[in-house]
């Protein structure tokens, strides 16, 4: 008779292991708490410091609040917020442009070997960088300005963007793509009536999604000097107007949640 | 349809018209974006090429440079799994709460959602600021920013899987007596090990990114050494760290692709 997972000799039942034993379990278990230990070691964070810390923890959140703007201050938030809602509508717009020939190149039933094999490295380079990466090269290239992290949320789209899309294309109906065939229409045709329908939806509710995490990104961008919110935010922060930097983080917050609601409630509308 | 029985039309004139307005209003935001940025346009035509000339300096890496970042790399490392672990130690009772099934009250819940969607809209830089301020230029505000970063990432997830639980496991436990932390051990903890452990190797994979970045702000990891060789237009050795992170983030990737395979 098979015995029971768990069970042991004298009947007694003890819950199974993921693991090949117990013993393989508690030294997987005690390899992963030496490793914190040692991670904890080489912060050479010290108990007194850790409360300093917290001390002046509640100091910051007392000095933030409430949050406060002078009227030239609120001039730069409203123009701050303006910049990074325009950067992450061109940035989606472009980045959404490019990634469709690389969504194609990408995805293996369109295309052949060598080509496949290049929207994939294009692909997984522009996803593997932080966009904040990505801005502070920018920025050097073309200036500072919201010109820089509009290509850099757009080189970021594409990665995102190309990836998911070039997924549904796999996943496709050939049926219709043939139909076109069948009926004389060229290659381009071919995509026009017969690729396009099949992911237009999916176009439309990954547009939303992106310009939705560019706006985030958008806020941020601006540390490194890549244009938005993000260097009113720094500059608060350097000359110590913690007030002026809790009314900036709120209105971030408060933008990104009604972007991620909108973006929510057309996302469900379409699909 | 059409008046023409010949020719076949997909929309009919009002949808025809809607689609036309809903495009045309599109490009007018999108044009309307674009001029509000006021780009220069000198920059811009020139940014091919600004970026070409940027690439031909950077270029070959300066290979001896790389023995110099490991210890900067190390750190980032270990950012991203502190702050992945103690992230998850602070989400655990914030999934509970969040979760429509195990949490004690309506007040209770909303403030469990509350944390979840607070801490999730602040971008990883920005509590990276806030710690910096507090805690002193260093690793440990990195672990932090990235910990209470996630809180709403993980949190969210872990609660979606507890509100998914089959509740006649739970129901067995308790009809054999057992306590309530019996339940929550023997009927609630098995059943969501498997997405609990993809969550976390999720979010450290995401984590090692993003703890590449936030030594912009002076938060620890490799952040620091690259801004400071692009301060100095030091650009062979940016390339170098430049394709370090590459590598890492490829093979974070990689393992945590692995893990949530294996749990799946």
């Amino acid at each position: 008779m098979a015995a029971e997972p768990g069970s042991t000799a004298n009947g007694s039942w003890e819950r199974p292991t993921a693991f090949y034993s117990k013993n393989v379990k508690y030294g997987i278990y005690a390899l992963i708490l030496l490793f914190f230990a040692y991670s904890f070691w080489n912060l050479r964070m010290s108990p007194a410091r850790f409360i300093q810390g917290l001390g002046a923890g509640v100091e910051l959140i007392s000095s933030m609040l409430p949050p406060a703007y002078t009227p030239t201050q609120r001039e730069l938030l409203i123009q701050g917020i303006l910049e990074s809602i325009v950067m992450a509508i061109v940035a989606t717009v472009i980045g959404i442009i490019i990634s469709i020939p690389v969504a194609i190149m990408a995805s293996d039933n369109l295309v052949p070997g060598p080509i496949y094999y290049i929207g994939r490295s294009i692909v997984a380079t522009t996803r593997s960088l932080h966009e904040l990466i990505v801005a502070i090269v920018m920025v050097k290239a073309v200036g500072f300005g919201p010109l820089a992290g509009v290509l850099a949320l757009a080189f970021k789209t594409i990665g995102f963007f190309a990836k998911l899309l070039a997924e549904e294309i796999e996943d496709i109906d050939h049926g219709q793509m043939e139909a076109v065939t069948a009926v004389g229409g060229n290659s381009i045709q071919r995509y026009i009536y017969g690729v396009l329908p099949q992911v237009m939806p999916r176009i439309v509710g990954l547009s939303i999604y992106r310009l939705d995490i560019n706006l985030r990104h958008s806020t941020v961008v601006g540390i490194v000097g890549a244009g938005g919110i993000g260097i009113t935010l720094l500059n608060s922060f350097d000359k110590y107007d913690y007030q002026f930097s809790m009314a900036i983080i709120s209105v971030i917050v408060v933008i990104v949640m009604i972007g991620e609601g909108i973006s929510a409630v057309a996302r469900r509308r379409i699909q | 349809m059409s008046s023409n029985p010949e020719s076949w039309e997909r929309f009919d004139r009002r949808e025809r018209l809607i689609r036309f307005f809903m495009l045309f209003a599109g490009l007018v935001i999108i044009v309307a974006a674009w001029r509000a940025m006021e780009v220069n346009y000198g920059y811009a035509i020139t940014a091919p090429v600004e970026l070409a000339d940027l690439f031909s300096r950077m270029y070959p890496p300066d290979v001896g440079y790389s023995t110099t970042i490991t210890g900067a790399l190390l750190e980032t490392l270990n950012i991203s799994i502190l702050g992945t672990a103690l992230a998850i130690l602070m989400a655990i009772p914030v999934a509970f709460l969040g979760a429509s099934n195990t949490t004690p009250n309506k007040s209770t819940y909303l403030f469990g959602k509350f944390i979840i969607s607070f801490t999730r809209s602040v971008n990883v830089i920005i509590w990276a600021l806030i710690f910096v301020v507090v805690f002193g230029p260093g690793a440990l505000a990195g672990v932090l920013a990235i910990a209470v970063r996630s809180i709403g990432f993980t949190a969210k997830l872990i609660a979606e899987a507890i509100e998914e639980i089959d509740k006649g496991s739970v129901e067995a436990v308790t009809a054999v007596g057992a306590s309530q932390l019996d339940v929550l051990i023997y009927g609630i903890v098995p059943q969501i090990k498997p997405a609990f452990i993809s969550v976390t190797t999720l979010r450290w994979d995401i984590n090692v990114r993003a703890s590449t970045i936030i030594g912009f702000v002076g938060a620890g990891g490799i952040g620091v050494p690259l801004q400071t060789e692009i301060n100095y237009f030091n650009w062979e050795a940016v390339l170098t760290i430049l394709i370090a992170i590459l590598g890492l983030v490829l093979v974070s990737e990689a393992v945590s692709a692995y893990l949530r395979k294996k749990v799946m």
